[in-house]
């Protein structure tokens, strides 16, 4: 299914000034190679680490969470605690 | 999970017993990291480089290496070659190498350089002063503006990841800007503007107990160490690494933690201890002293940042931009992003942009400090808006509450919120009797709202039950602030046994699964999440076990007050069969009864705390003392509330060090000035009131019994908290952090002209 | 450096150990006798984790050379409790929450126990100051500051 990825507006340079992103994915695991192969360039931030925000709840590291055309997705920058 | 699963009335969650670890640690007994040794143990030492940027042009150790006394000598060459560079964060273990052993420059004061082992503690000092290293020095910056400055030296090429945009300096290594709506439009639609820059120092988590560890590497690859970490299984990990071995050949054990605060989330001198004790094939403990903490591991990041917000007439904001500059020495990971995206999530805004910089400067690398890089951005922006409200002439409870975030408001960092509890700890300020109480002349009042996300993690616990009945739980986060009492509370609470009858033990490497680091406000939400699913899980093999003794179904069997009890009348009349008389011939009925958890919960959620600060200046000496304070913030459901309270307590305290006293204080040579506990003073018992405190509860919606992480959320308001007592006490608005005495008489003398 | 014998008497002890000139009481507790209670958090006097008595005086162990305690009656935290019986100031602290981590512990119930052998009636501010040796980062002093004051009022009543 069709799910609307909202990028942080730093990565709107690697996605030719686009803020959202539809891609065609069920998880996240899927939804960040989806991103990657129809912007490259989103690579590096991916690799270096994100936390995907899917209606509030934020997924630190679970590829393996559901998403839903219905869902607000955010990604965000990995989060690091003290 | 919905919230109407979620268990609300408890038998045991919430009360206040003895912590398990109590004893040991009021008698002495309890081991830390510093408390062990071993038959033929060795004693290391680190030589650190005197200067704050300087390329090593030769070691030569002959010397030392001659010395009876001396048993092994190692430098960078002692360690893998086989860690890759790469920019940004992304190449993190090479960072952390070259922060625990010089290559080819030195990077700061105290950056190590080579170490020794040696006979004894004495031995091993007084060797490392037989290796001479000739440095070239190179030029150095430590202020983080005149790090970005075109003219500053450059630490290192090619560090800089993808997010930086082109044309700033290469010590600019990553880039963050978020926000929505258009801030410029906002900014139109106010009454008034207020833009003012800011800067804080920084300041170290000040644990007392220094970094030590005991470790034994052989020539097999097989490897024992023991540390003070606030997470051995990624000191396994990254030593397995620096050292180039396997990770599952390295066992590790956590000691008692004497304090972490975020700083014991890394390793500095346990891959230096491997390396010596795989030279001299014996076993080596490393201690820092005072000294090398304060130079040699993690501070806080320091910042310079620039804050603008508009407002009506009414209290509404029309727009926020912040811009965040922070400094995390002389490698990438400054929280520049974290600050950004933190400054403003209290509030419900249309427009806001944020922009967070991470610079590299010629000091030790930073470590996470309790939330790291909110309190900073905090400060800015809520000083700001004091500011608002004193010349709009408007309450500050009231401006919060007016633009406050709450359940579906959107973040100022993107998404949604779900449950929150922000306005109620607001709501519970206004109440305060505290809020209501007159001050004295001389005195002003500060409020200040604070953010920070909370974690989950990879976690791993297991609870194995005993024939008598009593259940031991293991748990890989180590305890630094009570946490083995809340594991066996919940373990309690599902298994309906009583809490003095679960031992609960933090496991070390090879007993347990991987557990991420006890950081991110994660131990009581994760560790307690899955202490209470492996409770579950351990119940449901009881009730199985009662199900075949009475010949009925599994499902007709479920467990109360510590009771398989069967499930309706239509399931058969049995007597309820207490755990013990289930455990007692478990051998012979199916085996050893174990419960199991291991997953990465994703459920933390996010936490609020608003304070209340009084303090008084004294126009004689600048010197502040804090006469009352207030901590409101939201726990989800308190489940040791004593130690809820000593969070609470604790990031307070360390707040008003931080805004008041704590700094580090760099000369022009570029060499820390103060580097022990007496020129760098953190707050003492004379300098402190007591710290009232306010529990929240809005359960968190991803916790079985509603929990969220305390630990961190409180050290996020108290910066601006009193910087706005102060700035209201001595009618001068306060900028930059620490308020030290010579500073405010200096703000004091600039306000009467 | 040859080592120096050293005859004294911890927590009601006798002892003996050879120690370098160099090296400091806390440092023979702690490596000589493997009475490691007491903690080096600063090593300059600054923390009072190391805190002990020599002759019923509070000190920093760390300040104080092995070779000084020699015939000295040294006092640790180990030596608090007599037998299974803790000292109120250990019981307290432990029904009070009055530690996190737990490393600045010992010190603070050294000196605290000194406080009150001296003053057993101190008001607040007395106990912040006299506590003001001894450095703790996790608790923010106030249920250590309860602990304490709680301590001396049920000992008071004892007596």
């Amino acid at each position: 299914m069709t799910v609307k990825v909202h990028l942080w507006s730093g990565l709107r340079t690697l996605t030719g000034g686009q803020e959202v992103v539809e891609v065609e994915a069920s998880t996240i695991g899927e939804m960040l190679r989806e991103l990657v192969r129809l912007h490259p360039a989103l690579q590096a931030p991916i690799e270096a680490g994100v936390s995907v925000s899917v209606d509030g709840r934020i997924m630190a590291s679970d590829l393996t969470a559901p998403v839903s055309a219905e869902d607000e997705i955010y990604l965000m920058q990995r989060l690091r605690g003290g | 999970m919905a919230l109407d699963d979620q268990k609300s009335v408890f038998k045991f969650v919430g009360t206040r017993p003895d912590r398990p670890d109590g004893l040991d640690k009021v008698t002495g007994r309890a081991k830390f990291g510093a408390d062990v040794s071993a038959a033929g143990m060795l004693h290391g030492a680190i030589l650190r480089s005197p200067h704050a940027h300087a390329r090593i042009v030769k070691i030569d150790a002959s010397k030392a290496q001659a010395h009876p006394d001396v048993k092994a000598v190692v430098t960078r060459a002692d360690f893998s070659d086989k860690v890759p560079f790469k920019p940004g964060l992304a190449g993190e273990f090479w960072n952390v190498l070259e922060n625990v052993m010089a290559g080819d420059k030195a990077l700061y004061d105290g950056h190590a350089v080579a170490a020794v082992a040696a006979t004894s503690a004495l031995a091993a000092r007084d060797a490392l002063k037989l290796i001479e290293v000739d440095y070239e020095v190179l030029p150095h910056v430590t202020d983080v503006d005149k790090a970005m400055a075109a003219d500053a030296p450059v630490i290192r090429e090619g560090a800089a990841d993808y997010s930086v945009p082109e044309g700033l300096h290469p010590n600019v290594v990553r880039y963050h800007e978020s926000g929505h709506g258009d801030v410029e439009a906002g900014f139109g639609e106010a009454d008034l503007v207020v833009e003012d820059s800011f800067t804080t120092e920084a300041t170290h988590q000040g644990y007392i107990e220094p970094h030590a560890c005991l470790a034994q590497l052989g020539a097999d690859g097989k490897g024992e160490l023991w540390c003070t970490t606030q997470g051995h299984w990624i000191a396994q990990k990254t030593c397995a690494a620096l050292l180039g071995i396997e990770t599952a050949q390295l066992r590790v054990t956590a000691s008692e933690i004497g304090g972490g605060f975020g700083g014991k989330t890394t390793v500095f001198i346990e891959p230096v201890a491997l390396a010596l004790s795989r030279k001299a094939n014996r076993p080596v403990k490393i201690v820092m002293s005072r000294s090398e903490v304060f130079r040699a591991t993690g501070p806080t990041s320091s910042a310079s940042m620039d804050v603008k917000i508009g407002m009506k007439k009414d209290g509404s904001i029309t727009a926020a931009q912040g811009i965040f500059r922070l400094q995390g020495g002389a490698f990438p990971g400054a929280p520049g992003d974290m600050t950004a995206m933190c400054a403003f999530a209290p509030y419900n805004l249309t427009n806001v942009r944020q922009v967070g910089y991470d610079v590299m400067a010629n000091r030790p690398k930073q470590a996470a400090y309790r939330a790291p890089g909110a309190p900073m951005g905090a400060f800015a922006v809520e000083s700001v808006l004091d500011e608002l409200c004193n010349q709009l002439g408007l309450d500050p409870v009231e401006v919060r509450l007016k633009n406050a975030a709450h359940d579906g408001s959107k973040a100022s960092y993107g998404p949604t919120y779900d449950q929150i509890g922000l306005v109620k700890t607001l709501e519970e300020a206004k109440a305060h009797p505290h809020y209501a109480a007159p001050l004295k002349p001389g005195q002003g009042r500060g409020i200040s709202c604070g953010f920070w996300f909370n974690h989950g993690g990879e976690t791993s616990v297991s609870l194995a039950l005993s024939e008598d009945g009593s259940a031991q739980l293991m748990v890989g986060t180590p305890d630094i602030g009570g946490s083995r009492a809340s594991m066996a509370l919940m373990a309690a609470e599902v298994l309906g046994i009583p809490y003095e009858n679960i031992r609960v033990t933090v496991a070390d490497t090879a007993t347990l699964g991987y557990n991420d680091v006890s950081h991110g406000s994660r131990v009581t939400y994760a560790s307690g999440l899955a202490t209470i699913k492996a409770a579950r899980h351990a119940v449901e093999r009881l009730c199985a076990r009662a199900a075949a003794k009475w010949g009925i179904p599994e499902d007709a069997v479920k467990w109360e007050d510590g009771c398989a009890v069967p499930s309706g009348p239509n399931a058969g009349d049995f007597d309820p069969l207490p755990l013990a008389d289930i455990t007692a011939n478990m051998g012979a009925t199916g085996g050893p009864i174990s419960g199991h958890f291991e997953a990465t919960p994703e459920g933390a959620g996010v936490s609020f705390g608003t304070h209340i600060v009084d303090a008084e200046v004294d126009p004689e000496t600048g010197k502040t003392a804090i006469t009352r304070y207030t901590v409101i913030q939201d726990a989800g459901k308190a489940i040791h509330p004593a130690y809820v309270e000593g969070q609470y307590q604790g990031g307070a305290a360390q707040g008003i060090g931080w805004a008041l006293n704590e700094e580090y204080i760099y000369g022009e040579d570029g060499r820390l000035q103060n580097s022990i506990f007496l020129d760098y003073r953190i707050p003492v018992a004379s300098d402190l009131p007591m710290i009232d405190t306010v529990i929240v509860e809005v359960p968190n919606p991803g916790h079985p019994f509603g929990v969220r992480g305390v630990g961190e959320t409180g050290i996020v308001p108290p910066l601006a908290a009193i910087a706005n007592a102060v700035s209201n006490a001595a009618g001068v608005r306060m900028r930059d952090l620490p308020m030290s005495p010579p500073r405010i008489l200096a703000a004091l003398k600039a306000r009467d002209g | 450096m040859s080592k120096l014998h050293v005859s004294t008497t911890v927590n009601g002890d006798s002892v003996e150990f050879l120690c370098d000139p160099r090296e400091t009481l806390l440092d023979c507790l702690r490596d000589k006798l493997n009475l490691t209670g007491a903690k080096e958090g600063c090593g300059t006097g600054d923390c009072g984790a190391c805190s002990v008595t020599v002759d019923g005086r509070l000190v920093c162990s760390c300040l104080m050379l092995g070779v000084e305690a020699d015939g000295k009656d040294i006092a640790t935290v180990e030596g608090m409790a007599e037998g299974e019986e803790l000292h109120p100031l250990q019981q307290k602290f432990i029904e009070y929450a009055a530690l996190q981590c737990g490393i600045c512990t010992p010190g603070v119930l050294v000196a605290a126990k000194a406080l009150l052998e001296k003053n057993p009636d101190p008001t607040e501010e007395e106990a912040r100051y006299w506590l003001a040796g001894n450095l703790c980062r996790c608790t923010g002093y106030d249920k250590i500051i309860r602990a304490v004051m709680d301590t001396a009022a049920d000992m008071r009543e004892a007596s």
